[in-house]
């Protein structure tokens, strides 16, 4: 684990939280980083109920099997990447989770990865959300299509990058990015959004 | 620009994919036993086929995951999707080129 005087956000030369705007009523879209989000891959084969249980002890939720399809589970949530394989996304340690599912799964044709903070998650939210990252990709962003409380894989702006639309009222979007793309890609869709008005929240 | 309909995460655009030439060749199976010439066929001859051609493909940002198309290399169109270690589908093979 990273020693916590040495943590640093790949989109701290930003300096976003000095640009929090207290007022952002009528913007398009908000922006926002969800700062150190980390993850354990996981691949095994969901056919396998000896798999399936042993993730469902570790994590308290199946295994989405669904294309494009998210289950949530005790602080963590769980992200359809394909058909055997998984993200699982969570605020704290990965090291735990990772050994314990290690653990849970020894013996069996499986394998759990620990990424940790390799990738930056950017938050777009806003009625004008599903637009402006509309200009970067070429998935259909409509709610009929990309569903609330769905994922997807893709590029956006050539940049490989995950979605993640979360259950809510106006169009929220969270898009994971390695980190060395981070800065990148959100200056991209910053300026893609400033047409919209744009503004950084928490 | 192709939609190709990967059969794991649904339709995408072509961008997403990447080319891995001809389908359903065999690996040699006593490789270390092979002419350069054998070898040199199994890895760089490929047939150029103008109708439908079996071909593999990879969604490279998306799953990543290989699977085969059945593409018509007159018209783009792809006639079929299936996985990696499927036969085939019957198709009705155009007979006009
Ligand atoms: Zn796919």
């Amino acid at each position: 684990m990273v020693e916590a005087y040495l943590r640093q956000s790949p989109l701290s030369q930003l300096a976003l939280p000095s640009r929090i705007a207290a007022e952002h009523g009528n913007t398009g879209v908000t922006m926002a980083e969800r700062q150190f989000r980390r993850i354990v891959n996981l691949r095994g084969n969901p056919k396998s109920e000896e798999f399936t249980k042993a993730v469902k002890s570790v994590l308290g939720a199946d295994p989405p099997l669904m294309p494009n399809s998210v289950n949530t589970g005790k602080d963590i949530t769980l992200l359809w990447l394909g058909p055997d394989e998984w993200w699982i996304i969570t605020d704290a340690d990965t090291a735990p989770v990772a050994d314990k599912l290690r653990e849970a799964l020894a013996g069996q044709h499986a394998v759990v990865t620990d990424v940790g903070e390799g990738y930056t998650c950017i938050a777009a939210s806003g009625a004008s959300a599903a637009d402006t990252l509309a200009k970067g990709c070429t998935l259909d962003f409509h709610d009929s299509v990309f569903a609330p409380g769905s994922c997807a894989q893709s590029d956006m702006a050539k940049a490989v990058v995950v979605f993640h639309r979360l259950e809510a009222d106006k169009p929220s979007f969270e898009i994971y990015v390695r980190s060395s793309f981070a800065e990148y890609l959100w200056r991209w869709i910053e300026n893609a959004a400033e047409e919209y008005g744009v503004a950084v929240t928490q | 620009m192709l939609e190709i309909n990967c059969p794991y995460c649904g339709p995408r655009f072509e961008t997403e994919f990447s080319y891995g030439g001809e389908a359903h060749i065999e690996r040699p199976k006593d490789s270390e036993n092979l002419t350069d010439e054998q070898w040199g066929d199994y890895v760089f001859m490929n047939s150029n086929t103008k109708g439908v051609f079996l071909e593999r493909w990879v969604h490279t940002s998306g799953c990543r995951r290989w699977f085969n198309v059945a593409r018509d290399t007159v018209s783009y169109q792809i006639l079929a999707v299936y996985e990696t270690g499927a036969k085939p589908p019957k198709l009705d093979l155009r007979n006009d080129v």
